[in-house]
């Protein structure tokens, strides 16, 4: 129906011979036919990994052992972290770059279509083969995401199934982290300077150069665990002159960056749509452009955070606190910013700027237990206990997925031309707030009372947090099954809207009618229409 | 057994009885870090308080000014944007420049406990401790004893994917082994710290410790219990090290001198009469936890 009204409504565009029914997306060069493809894909990782995460909280939901084996667990803590990192949050922000960029700097399309067909449909395949290690003899990967040698060895006959799934993963981030580079790079409509850019497209940017720098790396040390399991090398095996530690420093000297690339493009949308909702210009934006490039550049310095109780000599341990502490100062730019911007504007609550909210206060918490698991003495009694699952959850969930969601009900009218139900949208958005805080805050105490991450069982003093946090964590599963159905909504009914979807916002994609033409910006837009976009 | 679990029924019965006043049976209560046994664990705690508090006092100001903006500047209340303010040097100069005081202000006692804690030198006594899937051995490098240390069985049969034993009638369940680390109170006691197949992580809370057992390395730790504070002290391994990581428990036994001294003489003769006459490599027991 969508696709008709598309095509009826632009008829210029009826001479590009693009193909219908299956081949449209087997054989799609379209950078909105490939976002939504990234983005359905990204929808469905979500709810894999999120039963996943539900199989965790119901063994934890009280003491002794009730529904699954150890390793099961421990496969399913592995399997939750590989799902949503590689397969729900970084394709998620590869769609939505698909589907913006272009339209945010004035393009047709991506600078490279056939290669984003390709970085696309590498994905399924990736996954296929890792989620199908859950049924080889050993069971799936259970040595953690982050695979730390001698144990991921361990493995069975899943452990070339992840390696190779990497690799594959690996290979489609750093295709489209170079589309996107080439695209901003060439494809600026003139007069789109680097510093007219938009937020979200600036942060793509800093986070595609951060693919390109840290999956190679990655590469390289799965392919040494790799040769380690069967060709006889030695690399991190001391018995054999290497060191198992040294893959902990490659696989954080790619993890800390990383964990911006999940952040970075967020912090983008936040900075679009609390602007938006305001009805005022990003304050500060070139101090927010030299903030995220900062975080950008510290990120390479920091990696042995992760890792304070290797035995680190002292001044290592110091170099390392001391560089992780200056991140509090660009990311503290960051949140006084998003304030100052809505400080004397006109402010609406619109869902978009609902999650964008609870991203602002949610985020911020989870910076502060970063801020407290940088002191080196006091990560002795943190690390590897609930207070970093804690933490890191508290910025990638009300963070990273917070993001994700704030820059969907922001553009889902742009992208269908129709409004979504917006008190189905509200509901969302609480239940998510409400159940995210009784799923996570808990687990700040379990962490500081004393209980280890990544067990299948604790000791029963645990158990009352831990009931409250599984309770959390069955009732942010089940409200998130309100997204789906409210997008499915919106597709295929929901009130017209116009170019400008929202009031207060600004930016290349609202000239575009909505839904937008098949190519985006066929003729180069005029320097009013972008210096109007640009109200910084 | 039995009278365990119905004294543990009637503390339950009693804890429901009596509200939130009962902590025995709840779990409520546990919602920071103790400061521990050990000069360097209450320096720890007061540090990770210290930064507490100023995450705190920074989120009431910043938190504050996004709660006063929420409420003030509503379209609905009809606020009306300012659109010109983009931009203030002054302002954006003095939320750059305190937060830098502040870390540097956080960074200076961070530095001083981690030089102390990284000290080695004057121990009194000198243990191995190896890592293994699941539990651990401890070698007293001068007084030629030395022992395994696994879950203990109690708990080791409630945990149990098929086990029909409630986890509440257990002792101490997961947090119990059979054979206990003795250490003496009052003595500056290192670790050498080391994995045998893959790696693990020793970590006593009380003592504030946990340093990673890595095959092919050996790490050093060190603690020092306070001279009134003998008793038993529990932790876990903190690295997943495999199926059982969540079930190869720590419990330190701390004694006065004099008792580490009789513990450490009668283990030692037993050890030895035991190795003596079958010649065997493998070390016994210890006789009592």
């Amino acid at each position: 129906m969508a696709d008709h009204a598309l095509d009826a409504a632009h008829d210029h565009d009826s001479h590009d011979h693009k193909p219908h029914g299956w081949r449209r997306w087997v054989y799609a060069t379209n950078h909105k036919d490939i976002g939504t493809m990234y983005l359905v894909f990204a929808c469905t990782m979500f709810f894999i990994g999120g039963a996943m995460a539900m199989v965790i909280r119901l063994e934890l939901f009280k003491p002794g052992m009730q529904f699954v084996d150890p390793q099961l667990f421990n496969s399913m803590t592995t399997m939750h972290a590989l799902v949503m990192i590689f397969g729900a949050v970084m394709p998620a922000w590869t769609g939505l770059a698909n589907w913006m960029i272009p339209m945010q700097v004035g393009a047709p399309d991506m600078a490279l279509p056939r290669l984003n067909n390709f970085s696309f449909w590498i994905l399924p395949f990736a996954f296929t083969l890792l989620l199908s290690s859950l049924f080889v003899p050993g069971g799936a990967p259970a040595g953690g995401w982050t695979m730390y040698p001698p144990l991921v060895l361990q493995n069975g006959a899943s452990f070339p199934m992840l390696i190779f799934s990497i690799h594959m993963m690996g290979a489609s981030s750093i295709l489209g982290a170079i589309n996107v580079v080439v695209t901003i790079m060439n494809m600026r409509a003139p007069g789109m300077t680097l510093l007219r850019m938009p937020l979200f497209v600036w942060t793509w940017l800093i986070t595609a150069y951060l693919l390109i720098a840290v999956m190679p790396v990655l590469a390289g040390a799965v392919t040494m665990l790799l040769t380690d399991h069967f060709f006889g090398t030695t690399f991190f095996t001391a018995a054999g002159g290497g060191d198992p530690v040294m893959f902990q420093h490659i696989f954080w000297f790619f993890g800390h960056p990383e964990v911006y690339i999940l952040i970075l493009p967020a912090f983008g949308i936040v900075s679009e749509v609390i602007p938006t909702f305001s009805r005022k210009p990003l304050f500060g934006y070139e101090a927010m452009v030299y903030a995220v490039a900062s975080i950008a550049f510290l990120s390479f310095i920091v990696w042995a955070h992760h890792m304070f109780t290797v035995g680190m000599p002292l001044a290592a341990q110091l170099f390392f606190m001391l560089s992780t502490m200056l991140i509090a100062i660009p990311t503290g730019v960051k949140v006084f910013n998003w304030t100052a911007t809505m400080w004397k504007g006109s402010l609406s609550f619109e869902p978009p700027m609902l999650f964008a909210l609870a991203f602002l206060f949610l985020f911020t918490i989870g910076g502060f237990s970063g801020l407290m698991l940088a002191i080196v003495p006091a990560d002795y009694q943190y690390q590897d206990t609930y207070f970093v699952v804690a933490h890191f959850h508290y910025v990638l969930v009300p963070g990273a997925v917070f993001g994700i969601m704030a820059g969907v009900y922001y553009w889902l009218p742009k992208w269908t031309g129709h409004m979504y139900n917006v008190r189905l949208a509200n509901w969302h958005f609480w239940l998510s707030t409400i159940f995210v805080n009784v799923l996570f805050f808990p687990q700040h105490f379990l962490g500081l009372a004393g209980m280890p991450r990544r067990i299948p069982d604790y000791a029963v003093q645990f158990t009352d947090w831990n009931m409250v946090s599984s309770i959390g964590a069955f009732g942010f599963g089940l409200s998130q099954l309100l997204f789906p159905l409210l997008i499915w909504q919106c597709v295929r009914s929901g009130a017209k809207v116009g170019n400008r979807a929202w009031e207060g916002a600004h930016g290349l994609e609202w000239e575009l009618p909505s839904p937008p033409p098949y190519h985006s910006w066929t003729e180069a837009p005029s320097d009013a229409l972008i210096a109007r976009g640009a109200s910084h | 057994m039995m009278i365990r679990a119905r004294l543990a029924s009637l503390a339950l019965a009693l804890a429901a009885a009596c509200g939130p006043t009962a902590h025995a049976a709840s779990g409520w209560h546990l919602l920071n870090m103790t400061p521990g046994v050990t000069e360097m664990s209450r320096t720890i705690y007061e540090l990770h308080m210290l930064i507490f508090w100023v995450c705190v006092a920074i989120a009431v100001l910043v938190f504050g000014v996004m709660i006063y903006s929420l409420v003030k500047f509503r379209k609905s209340k009809g606020a009306v944007a300012d659109v010109t303010l983009v931009h203030n040097t002054q302002v954006e100069l003095v939320w750059t420049v305190i937060p830098v005081a502040i870390l540097v202000a956080m960074a200076v006692p961070a530095a001083r406990t981690l030089v102390a804690i990284e000290d080695t030198s004057k121990t009194e006594l000198t243990i191995k401790v190896t890592g293994f899937q699941w539990g651990w051995e401890y070698d007293y490098l001068d007084d030629g004893v030395t022992y395994f240390s696994h879950l203990d069985h109690a708990s080791n049969a409630a945990r149990q994917l098929d086990s029909t034993i409630d986890p509440n009638t257990v002792d101490n369940y997961l947090l119990n082994v059979d054979h206990p680390l003795v250490v003496p109170v009052g003595t500056k006691v290192r670790l050498l710290i080391t994995g045998a197949d893959v790696i693990h992580s020793w970590w006593v809370p009380a003592f504030g410790v946990k340093k990673d057992a890595i095959p092919g390395f050996v790490n050093e730790a060190w603690f020092k219990v306070d001279t009134d504070k003998p008793g038993l002290y529990r932790g876990q391994c903190a690295e997943l090290c495999g199926r059982d990581h969540g079930f190869m428990p720590i419990v330190v036994d701390v004694r006065t001198k004099a008792d580490y001294e009789t513990w450490v003489k009668a283990e030692a003769a037993a050890q030895k009469q035991a190795a003596a006459p079958a010649d065997a490599a493998a070390p016994a027991a210890p006789s009592a936890p």
